[in-house]
């Protein structure tokens, strides 16, 4: 196996979301953390895609900041491998929101070329002006449309200028947020073909979020499930499909509404997300999942890996699943 | 059939005033449904989804008006009632559901207030009778402890439990049909789930009409009866749910079921319509969708098709109909 483009080992990220002084004082209540990234571990693989799954609020944001370097760690570590240049791979991010992504008073043509002055990346006007044009005919516009405004465009020719913008400073790994989440699906069509061609074609690296499983099985290569800051499964797209293990992704398997294969006539009771602020003790899926005992509200389940190459965090999984189980393997692979 | 429909849309059509003379925002809306059936309502965003919800309630923001056509709901005809009468029929006759909870929930007042106003303005009950009823409701659209929860505020509740209080307000006064415009856009899957078959389950039981309007062809898989597929303000296609998923007989239909990824067989490239849909006041002669059309022929670009018989729907393509029809 080649080495992963990114290892993250360990990350947590705290926010501190305390009452302001003054109120803490007179109610006399404690400083407030909240864990929005709790002691996760993964790796992204070089040339491929690795996709973030959760229901909103689990941290997929907090993680993509975590990995451009929009919001610093709390604990852990992240760890690129060097690039083409020789130096470490450095994440470019593109966002769910096209319209509030790109300034509205600038020119496309500014907007793309902005990167390229800001780090020299072009010695000439010509040169800047040749590689706007090309980085706009790659993402399917036309050269001439640099000359318009956002607003002249749709939401799904906005988000192709972020991803011509994100391309300007040639990354070779770029963190994709919900890229498609406000976009009708005829328009995520054009853009998920346009992700995969240019990963077959600049062979990109992806860290993909979105809450939406099937954009998230077409696109990946790997997927990690998480609820509450924390993953709870990772596994290749096709096994975690196959055979999901946390009672947590079978959840989120069995409601995802399917247009090929409707299940119609369920009656779904299966609670809702509690608050992250005062997250449940032990597994913290307990009050929903339909499997837990006693263990699972005292203790927190560790991440096991198994033989398929999945990794579960699940006391159950870990009982009846002891036999596939893989020593150790899933962290030393990590930290290695 | 000769069963009346509960809602019966005949070549509807709605008007704004635009720049250049009026712009037609939706034209030739013919539709029905029948006690106990969920029509969904599907398309991309500016469609006119919403607006033929509002349509049909009466509630376009002037100036935009009905222009033709005609609204019945139960056999009686409601798209000229007064603005009195017809606030008659939304809340007693037509509940409404909506994308964002808190829009249709007053911060202000506890839910056991907000559904007991609401069911006496609409039937004859005593202020206990009805807080009786309000805490049926509750229980009704699965809220856990429904005698403690009529009494807390909308912000006591989550998301999904708020969408439930929602749904519990529109079905107060027990209406013979429910329109809900993307009522579980803003709800998480797992939450989602629970909403649709709450919906789906009280249809069934009261024989409520439901119409349901979403942009999630997934929604409206596992939720309708059968569905009515809007594109540029116009209605493309319309039939049984699994009809148009399995066999779309419109290229619009065909290319937005392409274009969805699926969790069956995995494709390297998803189908793409290329192009984007027009804007109401630039909507091509002819065939609206003729210009993203893979099969356009050169009648469509000067004739646009009506809604014919085509499988077990219809649809409104020349490809589904024969030449001399559009003759008469
Ligand atoms: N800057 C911040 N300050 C305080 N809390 C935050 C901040 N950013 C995110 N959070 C909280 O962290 C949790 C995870 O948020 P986020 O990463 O945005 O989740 P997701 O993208 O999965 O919806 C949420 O509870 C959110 O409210
Ligand atoms: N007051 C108005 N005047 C002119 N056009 C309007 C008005 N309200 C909505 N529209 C247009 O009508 C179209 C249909 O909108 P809508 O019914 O909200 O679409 P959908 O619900 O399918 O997304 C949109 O293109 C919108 O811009
Ligand atoms: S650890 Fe226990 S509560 Fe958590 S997912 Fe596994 S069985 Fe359920
Ligand atoms: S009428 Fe013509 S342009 Fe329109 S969908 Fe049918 S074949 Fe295509
Ligand atoms: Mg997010
Ligand atoms: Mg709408």
């Amino acid at each position: 196996m080649t080495t992963p483009a990114l290892t993250v080992t360990h990350l947590s990220r705290l926010f501190n979301v305390s009452a302001p002084w003054l109120n803490r004082v007179i109610e006399r209540k404690p400083k407030a953390y909240l864990r929005a990234v709790d002691d996760i571990s993964f790796s992204v693989p070089s040339g491929g895609c690795l996709s973030l799954v959760g229901e909103s609020g689990c941290g997929k944001s907090t993680v993509a900041r975590l990995v451009t370097g929009l919001y610093a760690p709390t604990t852990g570590q992240m760890q690129f491998a060097l690039g083409k240049n020789g130096k470490p791979l450095a994440a470019q991010m593109i966002f769910q929101d096209p319209y509030a992504s790109l300034n509205p008073r600038w020119r496309v043509f500014d907007i793309i070329a902005e990167p390229l002055r800001e780090l020299k990346l072009r010695a000439s006007e010509a040169e800047i002006t040749d590689r706007v044009g090309e980085l706009l005919t790659i993402v399917g516009l036309a050269p001439r449309d640099g000359r318009k405004f956002p607003h002249e465009f749709s939401g799904g020719q906005r988000q192709r200028i972020s991803i011509a913008r994100a391309l300007a400073t040639e990354p070779e790994f770029l963190v994709c947020d919900e890229p498609t989440s406000a976009l009708d699906v005829s328009v995520q069509a054009q853009i998920l073909n346009l992700m995969r061609r240019l990963q077959d074609e600049i062979g990109l690296t992806y860290l993909f979020i979105s809450h939406d499983m099937s954009v998230v099985r077409h696109m990946s290569d790997q997927i990690a499930v998480m609820y509450l800051g924390r993953i709870v499964e990772q596994a290749a797209t096709e096994v975690l499909f196959a055979s999901p293990k946390h009672p947590y992704t079978q959840l989120l398997l069995e409601t995802i509404p399917n247009v090929t294969d409707p299940k119609r006539d369920r009656e779904v009771q299966s609670g809702e997300v509690p608050s992250p602020m005062k997250p449940p003790s032990g597994c913290t899926f307990h009050p929903r999942c339909p499997q837990a005992d006693a263990r699972c509200a005292a203790e927190r389940p560790e991440m096991q890996a198994y033989n398929d190459g999945s990794r579960v965090a699940c006391h159950r999984v870990a009982e009846t699943m002891a036999a596939l189980a893989v020593p150790q393997v899933g962290e030393r692979r990590l930290s290695a | 059939m000769t069963k009346t429909p509960m809602l019966d849309v005949r070549a509807l059509r709605v008007e704004f005033p635009g720049r250049h003379g009026s712009v037609t925002a939706l034209a030739d809306i013919s539709l029905t449904i029948q006690p106990g059936e969920i029509l969904g309502v599907v398309g991309e965003s500016g469609a006119g989804k919403s607006m033929t919800g509002l349509a049909v309630q009466g509630l376009l923001e002037p100036p935009g008006h009905v222009a033709g056509g005609e609204v019945w709901l139960n056999g009686r005809r409601i798209d000229q009632l007064s603005d009195r009468e017809m606030e008659k029929v939304r809340g007693r006759e037509i509940g409404a559901i909506f994308q964002d909870p808190l829009t249709s929930l007053n911060p202000l007042f506890s839910v056991g207030k907000q559904l007991i106003e609401t069911i006496r303005l609409h039937l004859p009950m005593s202020r206990s009778e009805a807080r009786i009823r309000a805490i049926e409701l509750l229980a009704e659209v699965g809220i856990p402890g429904p005698e403690i929860r009529v009494d807390h505020f909308p912000h006591q509740f989550s998301g999904g439990m708020r969408q439930r209080v929602v749904i519990a307000l529109a079905l107060a006064a027990r209406p013979k049909l429910i329109i809900a415009d993307e009522p579980t856009t803003a709800l998480d899957v797992s939450i989602q789930a629970q909403i649709t078959s709450l919906l789906r389950r009280l249809c069934k039981d009261n024989g409520t009409a439901v119409m349901l309007v979403t942009h999630d062809m997934g929604v409206i898989a596992e939720t309708a009866d059968r569905v009515a597929v809007m594109y540029a303000g116009r209605l493309v296609e319309i039939g049984p749910v699994a009809d148009v998923i399995d066999r779309p007989s419109h290229p619009y239909t065909r290319g937005l079921m392409g274009s969805i990824p699926t969790l069956g067989a995995r494709v390297p490239r998803l189908q793409q319509i290329d192009g984007a849909m027009p804007r109401l006041d630039a909507i091509p002669q002819g065939c609206a969708f003729n210009p993203r059309c893979p099969q356009v022929m050169p009648r469509c670009r000067l004739e646009r098709p009506h809604l014919q018989p085509s499988g077990a729907g219809q649809s409104a393509c020349w490809l589904n109909q024969p030449a001399q029809e559009s003759a008469a």
